[in-house]
């Protein structure tokens, strides 16, 4: 496992079939009368999010507290942040206060990586600007693969507003590592330049690409990271990139269609797609605590992580070496049994 | 030290009077006063080493007045005498901004104080560099201002450059425009390409660079005016300032070293060090750089020396400002990059760093002839030798140079403004 979750770009399909098949296990605890485990008890998880986010946050929350964590909140308004104080200096205080693992949302591109080189504690990126969002990725990946029992092979259509997304970034990476076909599609102006170097198609035809679309993925408008607006009105947008029932209908039916939220119903998605049989947009809401229990089990619990915090292998050799060593989480120890078996 | 001494056996390299040959030079007072096989007063061994005219730089940020925590005029020209200059021409955006002869004298007071180096102050075209209203260009002339730039922030009004390119024809002064199309870099980050996808950070396009030095160029042509056009990063601007001087354009142009050092690549790190404008290009655009600078088209290799404190560096990349360091790492690059590859040679690279850079900007008595009864302005340096760039050990106030631990060829020994020890075996002095 890597010492922080910072891009998709660090993955490998080892690392993430790994993720994804540790979250299968710990998705039973959500089941269970009593939601929690004991793996990360005594650790303490601060959730530092320098940008408004209800979902992640009370998702990084929900996780930590299953594996019974500590969870501190860390939010803009009233802290020290306010008053001034700059990233480096927050970041310093949570490493002498001793924070385990840091999940950090922040507006400005590359915050989490630059987080890495002031802390010891492992870094979890909940979302950086333009640039990533892993676990958002993640359980999209999980959630796809529990739909269609695969990742690898499927054709993935992105469409939206990719330029400003996040998401996408992480989640096109994510696929093509899996093996999946992506398409991204949506107006010139909101492809980001080089897109076509990220092992995806690029087209901006949606209805040509929804034939042949095992998997819809519907983005937001970012319109509050656009600046000057990139295409001439709403109403022009949802004729042509918008998913209404026609443009269901012309999906392949088994096909899914999925968002990360917030949704502009009525704008790339109107409210009967959203509610229709084929969205699983609440799986994946469901999903996303069992991958983040996951990730912050793998990069703070197990043996490696108990005894001090350099114990992460880094070296590439060790590295490969675990890519064979899929094993499910010991949380065997708990008297309320193996959370892996309520799950199947 | 003045008086009278003698370099001996020293290489001499003078573009402007086309020398490269082994001589003594006799130093008397604040001149040269022979260059050939004689010595007078006082030997210091120079065998080994290059004795040339001292650098000249065209563009650099002094910072003061207004951000003394960042760079002084005492700490920067200090930084420039360790780096080899003599003579330095900071630009306008300090605060108050020098729009007007009294930051012009304030600059110039502090720098003669410090002893260091000459400086040279870039006059503000526009009131404090808004766009909106001429400075007074004369009354800054009258005192010996030969350029003026609102560096930092383009004029954006083709309007308003044209109108201060007509204006400065009265002295025949130097119009250089900061060359930034900003309708295409609203919230840039980072040059704009594949890199700038994958980063999440706003692009940078090569475009707005171009865009405003085609429009400069096409008005300075028009006028006959002169028109410099500061660190140029793209391929598509080196082209555009070629064909520029093949149809007789009175255009200069300067590149940076980190220009033609670094690519955008750096970025990957997320560290701020290497946030500059215009950004850190790619492989193609260094490139392109280089072979500007071989085949003239570039004339100087000009800084863009820009101090900031610690704390305004360690920050989002979002949230920091622009700019490196420079002064002290110049000659260095310009050898280990340019010199030692086969670019340039080592005359060319003098001819960029000092001569050039003085002729393009009318200052006199720097940038050689090395000859007797010139003024002594010199550098002399080590070409061979090695050395590791530690930011704790510059002489610059602040500490945001992106070649932190980059071992480099080419050393300043001593530099020498008008007789005077500025730096004395590598020691600023």
């Amino acid at each position: 496992m890597i010492p922080h979750l910072l891009s998709m770009a660090d993955l490998d399909a080892a690392a993430i079939t790994r993720i994804l098949d540790t979250a299968e296990s710990l998705k039973g605890v959500a089941l269970r009368p009593i939601k929690k485990v004991p793996i990360l008890r005594g650790r303490t998880v601060c959730n530092l999010f320098y940008e408004d986010s209800t979902r992640t946050r009370i998702s990084f929350e929900i996780a930590a507290k299953r594996l019974s964590a500590d969870v501190i909140n860390f939010s803009l308004t009233g802290s020290s942040v306010a008053k001034g104080e700059s990233l480096k200096d927050t970041a310093l205080t949570l490493q002498a206060m001793g924070v385990d693992a840091v999940v950090v949302r922040h507006a400005a591109s590359g915050a989490p990586t630059q987080l890495t080189r002031w802390i010891n504690a492992r870094v979890l990126n909940a979302g950086d600007g333009w640039h990533q969002h892993p676990t958002q990725a993640l359980l999209d990946l999980f959630t796809i693969r529990e739909r269609r029992s695969r990742v690898a092979g499927l054709r993935v259509t992105i469409c939206g507003d990719i330029a400003h997304s996040r998401v996408a970034r992480s989640l096109t990476q994510g696929l093509v590592t899996m093996g999946a076909t992506v398409t991204l599609v949506g107006p010139p102006t909101l492809i980001p330049p080089g897109a076509s170097h990220w092992g995806a198609a690029i087209n901006h035809d949606l209805d040509v690409t929804l034939p042949q679309t095992d998997v819809l993925y519907l983005l937001r408008m970012q319109r509050e990271r656009m600046g000057e607006p990139c295409f001439p009105s709403i109403r022009e947008y949802t004729r042509l990139w918008g998913v209404n029932r026609d443009r269901l209908a012309a999906l392949p039916e088994d096909a899914i269609v999925m968002h990360p939220g917030p949704m502009n119903r009525g704008v790339e998605i109107t409210a009967d797609v959203a509610d229709a049989g084929s969205a699983v947009i609440t799986d994946q809401v469901t999903n996303g605590i069992a991958v983040r229990m996951s990730c912050l089990y793998l990069m703070l619990g197990g043996e490696e992580a108990r005894g001090e915090s350099t114990a992460f292998p880094k070296s590439a050799s060790s590295r490969a070496a675990e890519k064979h060593s899929v094993s499910p989480p010991a949380v065997g120890g708990d008297s309320r049994g193996d959370p892996g078996k309520g799950s199947k | 030290m003045r008086g009278t001494y003698t370099l001996t056996g020293c290489r001499v390299i003078d573009p402007a009077s086309h020398v490269d040959g082994y001589a003594n030079v006799v130093i008397s007072g604040e001149r040269i006063a022979d260059v050939g096989r004689k010595g007078a007063g006082l030997r210091i061994d120079a065998e080994g080493l290059v004795v040339a005219p001292g650098l000249v730089d065209l563009h650099c940020h002094l910072r003061e007045p207004g951000r003394e925590d960042a760079e002084t005029v005492a700490t920067g020209t200090a930084a420039a005498a360790a780096g080899g200059f003599t003579a330095v021409c900071p630009m306008a955006n300090t605060d108050p901004v020098c729009d007007h002869v009294g930051v012009v004298e304030q600059v110039r007071r502090r720098a003669a104080d410090a002893g260091y180096c000459d400086v040279y102050p870039v006059g503000a075209i526009t009131r404090g560099l808004a766009g909106n209203e001429l400075a007074e260009l004369g009354a800054m002339a009258a005192i010996g201002v030969r350029c003026f730039s609102d560096d930092g922030m383009p004029v954006r009004s083709a309007r308003m450059m044209r109108c201060a390119l007509r204006y400065a024809k009265t002295w025949d002064a130097i119009i250089c425009n900061h060359a930034e199309e900003a309708s295409l870099t609203d919230r840039a980050q980072m040059n704009e390409g594949a890199l700038s996808s994958a980063l999440g950070l706003a692009g940078w396009p090569h475009e707005a660079e171009e865009v405003q030095v085609a429009r400069d160029l096409i008005l300075a042509h028009g006028l006959g005016s002169r028109l410099h056009i500061p660190h140029v990063s793209t391929r598509g601007t080196v082209e555009l300032i070629r064909a520029a001087k093949a149809r007789g354009s009175r255009v200069t142009a300067e590149a940076c070293p980190h220009h033609f050092t670094l690519c955008e690549t750096e970025v990957a790190s997320f560290d701020p060090v290497f946030k500059v404008n215009p950004p850190l290009r790619t492989a193609e655009d260094v490139e392109a750089v280089r072979a500007g600078l071989a085949d003239g088209t570039i004339d100087a290799i000009a800084t863009d020396h820009a101090p900031h404190p610690p704390e305004t560096k360690e920050r989002e990349w979002d949230y920091a400002p622009c700019g490196m360091l420079g002064l002290e790492t110049a000659l260095a690059l310009t050898i280990t990059e340019l010199v030692k590859p086969g670019v340039l040679t080592l005359a060319q690279a003098i001819a960029c760093l000092a001569t050039k850079p003085a002729a393009s900007r009318d200052i006199i008595g720097h940038g050689g002839p090395i000859q007797a009864g010139a003024p002594a302005n010199l550098v002399v340096f080590d070409p061979s030798a090695s050395w590791t760039v530690d930011p704790e050990r510059l002489s610059s106030r602040s500490r945001n140079t992106p070649y932190a631990g980059r071992e480099l060829l080419g050393k300043v020994v001593h530099t020498i403004l008008r007789g005077r020890f500025t730096c004395r075996q590598g020691q600023v002095v």
